[in-house]
């Protein structure tokens, strides 16, 4: 377990995670305008008359958000709300046009309610972290104050795209369970897990230096062993891992400080310094503001019915964790190679795709991939949209697939087919089999061929026959590597082997 | 003929038999903007061009044989509801100058049925209050005595001043708590606020959403039903529109009043009302009766504490709809030394006392320590009430009651916020059931000014509402023709 050392003894970390990822969708969460805010767009080219809140516009409910909120919370393991609310969370600020946030407050159901991820956690083992709720709400707009000497400038590109609040759930009543996130590490790690899920299901992008992936961090430190948990303060708008794992480390030796020189710490929203890496107050819980939460008159209670439910759920795609469970079980795969190719779903489908049907291609393919393919991405495609360089010689997975089946076949050996591969890279096309007709590779399983080079071999080197024969055995990687020279490289090794051992007794 | 003192019905009668132009009657209403409207204030904006143009237009489909349900009506739009191009001031100095570069469903839908545009009708500013006191540009005036300068009530008071007095043959209102029905009343026209939900709110300035209601505003109950029927519909840009339509072609067809059981409230028993109100209501139940409708009484028991949750409701909201005139984007701007600065005297310079003493209100009742007891009561009480009504309506096909307590008062009536407030008392109740209800004549009082009462039904039963005003405007037999209120 986590710890760490203070001055009066070991203290243990409570860490909440209020994690908000960018909805993917064409358009925002309330309005018709394009979802795209990215830089590149001049600023205000997507904001509607809803999204600048001009007099009478009303918001409309993104179906689509919600479908990805559902399917979100179908991949946390969640439960999903037939009827939550929208509510108003207000507050003046002049990148919140209207005046107020949108969005699912703690009084009302969310769409998402209680769920959980596994990670594993500092000893390696599984651990659960559970999850309170996720709910949509509307992102704000981006003020410039570089545009301008004196004045600051307003885009509301960005105003209303969808956030989904992913917001961890700390079971006071079932503490025993441990089922909330302890130590920086594992912070990242169940960080990592939601970003994972997200990039899966097509829910977010949940990449945290883009902006579509951002966390408030909750900390709060007690002794070993205490049965209470202590005071939290939250840190805002955290946007790297990095960044969060020295937030914590910091922000708990502070709290660990007060406390063991006699203080209390106060429920304080916090701000990061990313430069020196450490916490100041930026609210003290007395200046907490009043959002004035209530129910958007403009909107009904959002009902989902089973079948959308259940539709989504037929549509989601295995999850990368479960993925990775199937490869280890039923593949034989190592946790290490499971890991790699199931880094994102389209290295899955690429390597799924070269197994196929036939199961036992399964670990000599992951070896191809991980120690040779992946070291020339340019030679393989795992997304089909992306433009890419025609003069460039793609290794398909049917490629990979035909050159793990020669070996297997004893049709070539082991270094006739890196040469294959090599000649993919360096632009050969026609298939490995071609390739092997075309430069002649391939291997001698001929059993008379092989025994006049192995006699040969016997006769020329008579001394090493002797010295094997009293006992020094491993003198048969020298006999093996004769009868390979003579054969060109040709010879099966293992009928070499064979043959070998059977001649020298 | 006196061409403003055609009915709806009449005028499209006419209009279709070739007797009078589109031209010609949008002219005669100019004509009696440019004689009467100074004096009574019931335009901030006028739009002379733009009518003679949608005149123009209408004629030629006239002309081609394929006119437009409304075509060729000299309409009045609130000037609450946004029309692209011009200036929607919501009566406030905060959108004094502000011109949308969109169209309000409501206004659109009476383009597309071929009415004229003669103006923005003056209204309370952000359609808070109930005499028309509050706008920015002055209240407008009833048509009635009119060296008396008595209130044509609010807050769709410019359009009820404008109707009454013959500068539109019919508008647009918007109900948040009575304020098409309390100006109808008062100023002897019809005012109808339809179920929440049948007209969109898709443009129209926001006061308290889930109370604000468009609705029609004319002289007859006829003319209601066809403006009504322009209004209605679907929007799938308001996510509270209904999925239910309404639809008059000429006229209303009869409603059977045997047997028709009419519900009266108890509970509005103890509440004074004037000697005429009583006098008058009373009459129109005795008529009601000797056609055979069975009057009975039914209870809503919360009824008088509506009153009370919605001047908890109605600010709440509008504290919040109305954040965004912050001066940042379009709208009044005051610069301060700093942000807020320029949002404290932006807002202070924008809004009238009557808005900032009920956005004060509204912000007390939402925050964190009052919600519960204000805001929450409040949403109970609604709830209550809207039951209470929906169990009544198991053992009557229609309500009626007063629509006020009698008569139109001076302009100058020196009442506190708490008097005002108290002229809603009869007809809030059904903006927080939200469902129709229907102000209509019950005829004259001793002062010889009009009284209404209301016909109040369940939900999306709007067409029974008008059937029953309907009858109710026969007995009451008003004669509100503007020339013979406030002359040629």
């Amino acid at each position: 377990m986590y710890t760490i050392k203070g001055k009066t003894g070991d203290w243990e970390l409570v860490i909440g995670l209020e994690t908000h990822i960018e909805v993917t969708s064409n358009s925002k969460l309330f309005s018709g305008a394009s979802a795209d805010y990215n830089p590149s767009v001049p600023a205000n080219t997507q904001a509607s008359f809803v999204d600048a809140a001009m007099p009478g516009m009303l918001p409309v409910l993104n179906e689509y958000c919600v479908e990805q909120a559902i399917r979100m919370g179908l991949g946390l393991n969640a439960e999903i709300s037939k009827r939550s609310k929208f509510a108003r969370k207000q507050y003046f600020y002049p990148d919140l046009p209207q005046g107020y946030q949108i969005s699912q407050p703690a009084e009302e159901p969310p769409i998402v309610g209680r769920g959980w991820v596994e990670i594993t956690d500092d000893d390696g083992n599984p651990k659960k972290i559970l999850i309170e709720r996720a709910h949509l709400e509307q992102d704000a707009g981006k003020l410039k104050h570089d545009a301008h000497p004196t004045k600051s400038m307003a885009d509301y590109n960005r105003t209303g795209v969808a956030l989904l609040e992913i917001v961890t759930f700390l079971d006071t009543k079932n503490p025993e369970n441990n089922s909330y996130i302890t130590s920086p590490d594992e912070a990242e790690k169940y960080l990592r897990q939601i970003r994972e899920i997200a990039r899966s299901l097509g829910v977010s992008n949940a990449n945290m230096e883009e902006g579509s992936m951002r966390a408030d961090v909750n900390v709060s430190v007690r002794r070993v062993g205490a049965a209470e948990f202590g005071t939290r303060t939250e840190t805002k708008n955290m946007v790297s891992f990095k960044f969060i794992k020295t937030a914590i480390e910091y922000e708990a030796r502070r709290q660990i400080e007060i406390i063991e020189n006699g203080g209390t710490v106060s429920q304080d929203t916090m701000h990061y310094n990313q430069d020196s890496g450490t916490t100041t107050v930026m609210r003290s819980k007395e200046d907490a503001l009043d959002y004035r939460y209530f129910p958007d008159p403009d909107l009904l209670p959002l009902i989902i019915e089973d079948d959308l439910i259940e539709r989504i759920r037929a549509t989601l795609p295995e999850l990368p964790s479960v993925r990775r469970a199937r490869y280890m079980s039923e593949l034989g795969l190592s946790e290490y190679d499971a890991a790699r190719l199931t880094e994102s779903v389209q290295i899955s489908n690429w390597f799924e795709s070269a197994v196929g049907d036939k199961l036992v291609r399964a670990k000599p393919i992951a070896n191809w991939m991980i120690s040779e393919l992946f070291a020339h991405p340019e030679n393989f495609v795992l997304d089909e949209s992306i433009q890419r360089d025609e003069s460039i010689r793609i290794i398909a997975p049917s490629d990979l697939a035909e050159l793990v089946d020669m070996i297997s076949e004893n049709e070539i050996n082991g270094k006739m087919a890196k040469d294959i591969f090599v000649k993919m890279l360096d632009g050969e096309t026609g298939s490995p089999k071609q390739i092997a007709d075309k430069f002649g590779l391939k291997q001698m399983s001929d059993t008379g061929a092989i025994v006049s080079a192995v006699d040969d071999v016997i006769a020329k080197n008579a001394s090493q026959v002797e010295q094997y024969k009293s006992g020094k055995v491993g003198l048969i990687g020298f006999f093996v590597g004769q009868v390979m020279k003579a054969t060109g490289g040709a010879a099966n090794p293992e009928v070499v082997n064979k043959i070998l051992k059977e001649k020298l007794g | 003929m006196n061409l403003t003192d055609l009915t709806i019905a009449e005028a499209l009668e006419k209009l279709k038999s070739g007797e009078i132009t589109a031209t010609e009657l949008t002219r005669a209403y100019l004509d009696r903007i440019e004689k009467f409207g100074d004096q009574l204030n019931c335009y901030i904006t006028l739009t002379p061009e733009r009518a003679l143009a949608d005149a123009a237009e209408s004629d030629k489909r006239y002309a081609a044989g394929n006119p437009l349900p409304l075509d060729g009506i000299p309409i009045g739009m609130k000037d609450l509801f946004a029309t692209r191009g011009i200036r929607t001031t919501a009566a406030s100095h905060i959108l004094e100058n502000f011109t949308p570069e969109y169209e309000s469903t409501v206004s659109q839908k009476f383009i597309d049925a071929g009415t004229v545009l003669l103006g923005k009708t003056n209204l309370d500013e952000f359609a808070m209050g109930t005499f028309s006191k509050t706008s920015f540009f002055g209240a407008p005036i009833s048509p009635y005595q009119i060296e008396n300068k008595l209130t044509a009530g609010g807050s769709s008071g410019g359009t009820t001043s404008a109707v009454a007095s013959g500068l539109a043959i019919g508008g647009t209102g918007t109900d948040t708590g009575g304020s098409i029905r309390f100006p109808a009343a008062i100023t002897g026209l019809v005012g109808m606020k339809p179920t929440y939900g049948l007209c969109s709110r898709w443009g129209c300035v926001a006061f308290a959403s889930s109370l604000d209601t468009p609705g029609p505003i004319a002289r007859t109950v006829d003319d209601a039903a066809l403006l009504l029927s322009a209004m209605a519909g679907y929007d799938e840009k308001d996510s509270t529109s209904a999925n239910a339509g309404f639809y008059v072609k000429d006229r209303l067809t009869q409603i059977g009043l045997n047997k028709l059981k009419i519900g009266v409230i108890k509970e509005f028993d103890d509440v004074e009302i004037s000697p005429d109100m009583k006098k008058l209501f009373d009459e129109r139940i005795e008529d009601l009766k000797k056609s055979g409708a069975e009057i009975i009484t039914v209870s809503i028991p919360n009824i008088l504490d509506a009153l009370a949750a919605y001047y908890i409701i109605a600010p709440a909201e509008a504290s919040s709809n109305l954040a965004r005139y912050d001066g940042m984007r379009y709208g009044l701007r005051v610069e301060g030394k700093d942000l807020i600065d320029t949002y404290k005297k932006t807002r202070a310079a924008g809004f009238g006392e009557e808005v900032q003493r009920r956005m004060v209100v509204g912000t007390a009742v939402l925050s964190s320590e009052s919600y519960e007891v204000y805001f929450m009561q409040a949403a109970r009480v609604r709830r209550l009430i809207a039951d209470a009504f929906n169990r009544a309506f198991e053992q009557c096909d229609l309500i009626v009651c007063p629509s006020s307590a009698g008569t139109a008062l001076p302009l100058d009536s020196d009442l506190s916020p708490l008097e005002y407030y108290a002229l809603d008392l009869f007809t809030v109740a059904m903006n927080l059931a939200g469902i129709p209800a229907c102000s209509v004549p019950c005829g004259l009082a001793e002062n010889k000014l009009p009284l209404g009462m209301q016909v109040v039904g369940r939900a999306f039963d709007d067409m029974r509402v008008l059937q029953l005003a309907k009858h109710i405007e026969e007995f009451a037999g008003l004669n509100n023709k503007p020339s013979e209120i406030m002359g040629k």
